[in-house]
């Protein structure tokens, strides 16, 4: 057990940290605010992914026949470390760098593979993910978007829900229906729509925290290409679930936790309670300690997967208590934070005496959203709880 | 970055749980829990012939020579069969004592029989008070023409009813931590008194012994005032370490008792484990364990091989043990309804097991403190 990286490894960091420090750019502090769909905005996030692409930090993983570098797992997490600690802007291209490409890579055809995976690396293109719709959530099998094959086309009737950044998305890699017959996973495709497409409208949907973070995206008609099928017709479920594409995107994830951590112990360090600085409170005390303890489980959980994956071990139940763990670990931390704040902490950010420009309550708002989207904690307990430990699945009626 | 375990140390865990199932199943620890000192002599002569009760003795002294993260390992095969006798106070206390003792002549005297499981040892740290720290630690020790004298009493010393010496820590010239010294007492001394109390984990023995004008050479001075408190904070470490593993195990352990009852157990026509409410109380128990195994593995590690950490690693790893085997256990029980609340059910054992623990050498409150002193809040 040796917990150290090894000299070439720390080169390495050495050399990301370096670059980024010379790159990253300065953040606005004291800027006015801005909406998640401002043009300026999502320009200056696709040049920072653009840029960040040609010094080689994004998509490490994939092969290099695909504009990766074929990295190993430990350089991925350096880098996932070293941009969190820089505090990068978030690669706005996410969602096709860890979730799309993958799948091209390993289900698409090599036309696919051409035809989008360079634009997903340099953010030409950005993606959306058409998943849930307002009768599948949790249940997302259920999904009812239809795609009738009508000779070389798709005809796409439906609605998608909780469709992030769907409104300046270029396409959208959507679920839908082709067998409505068959035993509901067994009549779902994967396909790629255009969203210029005719047909197609976005709604934004504002979340509690007041901005249009997603949407919702209706289906009229549109007309998709066959040749947008990725994988087999009726198979898309498999090839929706066979990236694991999530499971290394924690590893490094907990880095951003414990900055919160160190940032929450700051301001009780700074603020008062009772005319004492907050952290001398003794109950608060035990509330930071016990945060603290979870953040530290958390960071040597990661390094033991980690570890698992350097040598080719498969994850095993550890793993699939990740999801669960983080968010609701990061919702309690941002909870910490308005206790530790009291009568400032639900200030709103664009307040008179906010504190942190109302990082910690907007954080609060939305980290609830995390612990919700991408499978509820209420589906995590249940997949750990049966594909874990092998407890029966419930009778249905 | 290597954060596993290696082929040995799989090995060790592998094959101590081997012999657990098959040296200490429920029935021996029942046996031991009736018993009037819920010792067995054979027994503990058996893992010292694995080498278990040497594992962190010098080779020099007989023993196996390894660190502390493979006594982890190994306290986390008992923790999970909830093993009664002293290994804890014997071959951990008393043994990392003597260890980091500046006494070459005690060492010599003791280790090889510590490691051969020819002696047992035993920590007398608590007095009424129940502190832990230097200002718990009350009772005197004067010097005489020969050596000391000791005069007080000590409470809650596991095992000192069977043991052959005592660990005593004491207070002699100075104030505060700087006047703590450690003194090994043999038990058979004129003037030592043994009571045993009797605790709800009778896996566990607790004793109230009494010192009036112990007579000691001077040669039982383990560790003088100046050099005492160090070694007890360090030895005060080791312990949070080895409970914490010992609460890793007996969660797990109370984790599978549960999930394989609810996989048989039929209520309203289905397994129990089928509905969800029982399947959120495993899965929470799961996402609560294994970090915290994580959580265990780092402190021991850390113990030896980052010592600046050393201390909060220990606090941190106690303090969430202690919480996650409590609840772990408690969780365990309820899953088995009634039976799980019987004697006749094996469920208490570890409950039981999990509370004491939980009170050992720091409760999770204690330690939560400490770890927020120890990283400036």
């Amino acid at each position: 057990m040796d917990l150290s990286f090894n000299a070439e490894h720390e080169a390495f960091r050495r050399k990301v940290r370096a670059w980024l420090k010379a790159n990253v750019p300065k953040r606005d502090k004291d800027g006015p605010l801005v909406e998640v769909g401002d043009p300026e905005r999502i320009a200056r996030l696709k040049d920072w992914q653009c840029k960040l692409y040609d010094a080689g930090y994004v998509a490490m993983g994939w092969p290099k026949e695909y504009g990766g570098q074929g990295a190993d797992i430990v350089q991925q997490t350096i880098v996932n470390e070293e941009l969190i600690l820089a505090r990068a802007p978030a690669l706005i291209g996410m969602l096709g760098v860890q979730m799309v490409g993958p799948t091209l890579i390993q289900h698409g055809t090599e036309e696919q593979k051409r035809q989008y995976l360079p634009k997903i690396l340099s953010a030409d293109e950005i993606w959306c993910q058409g998943y849930s719709e307002p009768g599948a959530g949790s249940d997302l099998a259920s999904l009812k978007t239809r795609a009738e094959l009508v000779g070389d086309e798709f005809i796409v009737n439906g609605q998608k829900v909780w469709t992030s950044n769907a409104q300046f998305s270029d396409h959208m890699f959507c679920l839908v229906r082709t067998d409505a017959q068959a035993p509901k996973h067994k009549g779902i495709s994967y396909i790629l729509i255009d969203m210029k497409t005719p047909g197609i409208t976005v709604r934004p949907l504002i979340q509690m925290t007041g901005d249009p973070g997603f949407n919702e995206v209706f289906f009229e008609d549109v007309r998709v290409p066959r040749k947008n099928l990725v994988g087999e017709l009726n198979q898309g479920w498999l090839v929706a679930n066979a990236t694991l594409a999530h499971e290394r995107n924690m590893l490094g994830a907990t880095t951003r936790t414990q900055q919160m951590f160190n940032s929450l112990l700051r301001l009780a360090q700074i603020r008062e309670r009772n005319g004492k600085p907050v952290s001398e409170d003794p109950v608060i005390r035990q509330k930071l300690a016990d945060l603290m303890i979870r953040v530290e489980s958390m960071k040597y959980h990661s390094y033991r997967q980690l570890t698992d994956n350097i040598k080719g071990r498969s994850p095993g139940i550890g793993a699939s208590i990740n999801k669960l763990v983080s968010t609701e670990l990061n919702h309690d931390l941002c909870g910490m934070a308005i206790e530790v704040l009291g009568s400032y902490g639900p200030l709103a950010r664009d307040s008179k005496y906010v504190e942190d420009r109302g990082l910690w309550p907007y954080e609060f708002m939305f980290t609830l959203g995390l612990v919700i989207g991408g499978g509820t904690s209420q589906i995590q307990k249940n997949i750990i709880s049966e594909r874990g430990l092998g407890m029966p699945r419930e009778a249905k009626n | 970055m290597d954060f596993s375990l290696s082929e040995e140390q799989e090995l060790l865990q592998k094959s101590a749980r081997e012999f657990l199932a098959a040296e200490c199943p429920t029935d021996f620890v029942r046996e031991m829990m009736r018993s009037a000192d819920g010792f067995s002599r054979s027994f503990h002569e058996r893992i010292a012939q694995l080498g278990w009760t040497g594992l962190v003795v010098p080779e020099k002294y007989g023993g196996m020579g390894l660190t502390l993260l493979d006594l982890a390992l190994l306290a986390e095969e008992m923790g999970r069969v909830v093993m009664p006798g002293p290994f804890f106070s014997s071959s951990v206390l008393a043994t990392l004592a003597l260890h980091d003792g500046s006494s070459a002549k005690l060492k010599k005297e003791w280790l090889p029989r510590l490691a051969a499981g020819d002696a047992v040892g035993s920590l007398a740290l608590l007095e009424d008070s129940d502190r832990l720290d230097a200002e718990g630690i009350k009772l005197r020790c004067t010097k005489t023409s020969r050596g000391f004298k000791l005069d007080g009493k000590k409470m809650f010393v596991t095992d000192a009813h069977i043991a052959d010496f005592l660990i005593v820590a004491a207070r002699g010239r100075g104030r505060g931590e700087a006047a703590v010294c450690l003194l090994v007492v043999p038990r058979d001394l004129p003037g030592v008194t043994i009571t045993q109390l009797r605790s709800i984990d009778q896996t566990r023995r607790p004793c109230e012994v009494v010192f009036r004008g112990v007579d000691l050479p001077r040669h039982a001075s383990l560790a003088e005032e100046g050099k005492g408190w160090k070694v007890l904070q360090r030895l005060l470490d080791a312990a949070a370490v080895i409970l914490s593993a010992d609460c890793l195990g007996g969660a797990q352990r109370s984790l599978e008792m549960a999930v394989d009852y609810s996989k048989v157990r039929e209520q309203f026509g289905r397994p129990i484990g089928s509905f969800q409410a029982v399947k959120h109380i495993a899965a929470e128990m799961v996402s609560e364990i294994e970090p915290a195994r994580s959580l265990v593995w780092y402190a021991a590690y850390a113990y030896t091989a980052e010592p600046g950490r050393a201390a909060v690693a220990a606090s941190m790893a106690k303090a969430r043990l202690s919480d996650v085997y409590a609840r772990s256990a408690n969780r365990a029980v309820q899953v088995h309804g009634g039976i799980g609340f019987t004697w006749e059910h094996d469920m208490h054992l570890w409950f039981k097991r999990a509370k004491w623990n939980e009170s050992a050498f720091g409760d999770a409150t204690y330690h939560r403190e400490r770890v927020a002193k120890l990283a400036d809040f």
